[in-house]
């Protein structure tokens, strides 16, 4: 059997005394939507930041596409087409919506030593950030401060952002975070179309947006897994619905 | 509004240039010179506060040590003249060339750091380049350097005559607006705007930002190294007081005071700064605490300098 896309194994991170990522080990096929569930402080946001590279692990290893990125920083894992969206949504507030999707479509079309070309008319990054905007639905929006969006717009071109990078692995870390119904709804259609087309890992609360959506589930608690399948499997283990399901369902 | 918020900085860049661009023929009229060396003296800060501009209101970096470079510019000039080789576009040339060699290694050491670390790092080696010029006893110490002519360029220039000086230093500011609104909406332009706005976003769509920084930090050293060469050549002296912290000081409050991430607001404010600093200096011998309150005030009344202000006064939305 060949190697998974994404490859994590034994992954540690320790923040002074907590286990925030304990020992765990997980394998995601390339296209396939994998869900990483678990409650409050279960250590999701950490474990993405890992694959990510924004922190690094204590212990374990990360392999992407058959290449060891435990030691790589963000950009350059970005460049091997990796790609994240934040719970909270970490957009450029003072620019407008199509200034933030060209700048990440600009990351990804060469070094940016470029000095004299006004960066705002160059159809090589405005095109692909305006068919971005149009394809999350921002379209109308994108010439928009993106400070003035609404919170599900914002959700939207937070995904829009990592969309720009044209990503092979998406990790999106709680994409209905805040959302009335409606905006999650919408968000779950969205992500269903995105289904396929890249692989993506996304942790989220909202349980019947990953049943509907994931091939497969891993669930995290106090950092460990303790549980892993198809959607069916995860339903039905009396594991899940003690640890985390039935009984710790704050969120 | 749109509009306005294009056209305004615009025509306010019109007017502050055509304005500046009138001080000697009307200097003249009056036969005296004192005017327009003011002038030349504000326009010379104003290309350091607008270098400033650069890498503090558009990137983010405040870089509490960039008078460091307008005494390395000096320096440049005052030692090369000291030793008789008064060439201007050498002396120009290496002007740059140490500029642009001190902001490498600052900023290679001092981006590592961020917020209030990178503040007093920058602080930090601006005060030893400070103490070591003043160890530099063969230049003068503490004392300075007099320096004995002004920079030749092959007979095409007399940087002696003040109204040559005034639109050499008017040439120069302009070129450096330019060059500076080319930049700042370029790529590279989106890429330090970026790091300023989110610099943990910038990371994870696929920047490696520490480059693109640097390069900035370097850019505008280099700028600053060049006004202080221009001042090297205005005041035919140069010492390390020029170097002293309260002068970074001063050089980031004509920033803050005009119009932090814009280009003109930097030159408004070096215009206001020192004109306020000639007149009060006149009326009282405390005009430091004049100038600290109107400082305040400012800060506390006229969010984004007095181009914020003014914007505002219009009814329109301070903004790059």
């Amino acid at each position: 059997m060949p190697e998974p896309l994404l490859q994590v194994t034994g992954l540690v991170k320790r923040f002074s005394g907590l286990t925030a990522t304990d020992n765990v080990s997980l394998g995601i096929e390339e296209g396939e939507l994998h869900a990483v569930i678990g409650p409050n402080g279960a250590g999701k946001t950490t474990f993405i930041a890992q694959i990510m590279g924004e922190l690094p692990p204590d212990q374990g290893a990360i392999r992407f596409a058959g290449e060891d990125v435990t030691r790589l920083p963000p950009h350059l894992r970005s460049a091997r087409g990796i790609a994240r969206s934040f719970q909270i949504s970490s957009i450029f507030p003072d620019m407008s919506a199509c200034d933030n999707v060209a700048l990440a479509v600009q990351a990804h079309a060469g070094h940016s030593f470029r000095f004299w070309r006004d960066a705002r008319t160059d159809p090589l990054l405005r095109a692909p950030a305006r068919a971005i905007l149009d394809s999350v639905g921002l379209g109308e929006r994108a010439d928009m401060p993106a400070a003035a969006l609404s919170h599900g717009e914002k959700r939207l071109l937070e995904i829009a952002l990592a969309l720009a990078t044209r990503p092979r692995l998406l990790l999106l870390d709680e994409p209905t975070a805040g959302m009335g119904p409606e905006d999650a709804a919408q968000m779950v259609r969205f992500l269903s179309e995105l289904k396929g087309k890249m692989t993506l890992l996304l942790t989220e609360h909202d349980m019947d947006a990953v049943f509907a959506l994931a091939d497969r589930i891993t669930v995290l608690v106090y950092g460990r897994v303790v549980a892993g399948g198809t959607a069916d499997e995860i339903r039905a283990s009396a594991e899940v619905r003690r640890a985390y399901l039935g009984e710790d369902d704050r969120a | 509004m749109r509009r306005l918020r294009v056209l305004a900085p615009m025509l306010l860049t019109a007017m502050i240039l055509l304005g500046l661009a009138l001080v000697p023929p009307i200097a003249g009229l009056s036969g005296e010179n004192y005017t327009i060396d003011v002038f030349t003296r504000i326009m010379i800060f104003a290309i350091a506060a607008l270098s400033l501009d650069i890498i503090l209101g558009y990137g983010g970096m405040v870089s509490f040590g960039h008078a460091a470079y307008l005494g390395i510019g000096a320096y440049a000039v005052g030692i090369l003249a000291f030793y008789h080789i008064d060439n201007g576009f050498l002396q120009f040339a290496a002007a740059i060339l140490a500029s642009a060699a001190a902001a490498a290694f600052i900023g290679f050491v001092s981006l590592r750091t961020s917020g209030v670390y990178f503040i007093m790092i920058t602080l930090a080696f601006a005060q030893m380049i400070y103490l070591l010029s003043i160890s530099l006893s063969t230049f003068g110490g503490s004392n300075g350097l007099n320096i004995d002519v002004h920079s030749k360029f092959l007979g095409l220039l007399d940087l002696g005559n003040p109204t040559t000086l005034y639109y050499l230093v008017f040439g120069v500011l302009l070129l450096f607006l330019f060059l500076g609104h080319r930049l700042v909406n370029s790529r590279f332009g989106m890429v330090i705007r970026g790091a300023k706005s989110n610099p943990r976003r910038m990371a994870t769509i696929g920047f490696p930002l520490l480059r693109y920084q640097l390069a900035a930090f370097i850019i505008a050293g280099v700028m600053c190294g060049v006004a202080g060469a221009l001042l090297a050549n205005q005041e035919l002296f140069v010492a390390p007081a020029i170097m002293h912290w309260t002068r970074s000081g001063e050089i980031m409050m004509m920033v803050i005071l005009g119009g932090m991430g814009t280009l003109i607001g930097p030159v408004l404010g070096a215009i206001v700064f020192l004109l306020l600093e000639d007149v009060l200096s006149g009326v009282t011998e405390h005009w430091q605490a004049v100038m600290g309150l109107f400082l305040v005030l400012a800060v506390l009344f006229a969010r984004g300098g007095m181009l914020g202000f003014l914007y505002r006064l219009r009814g329109g939305r301070s903004g790059a």
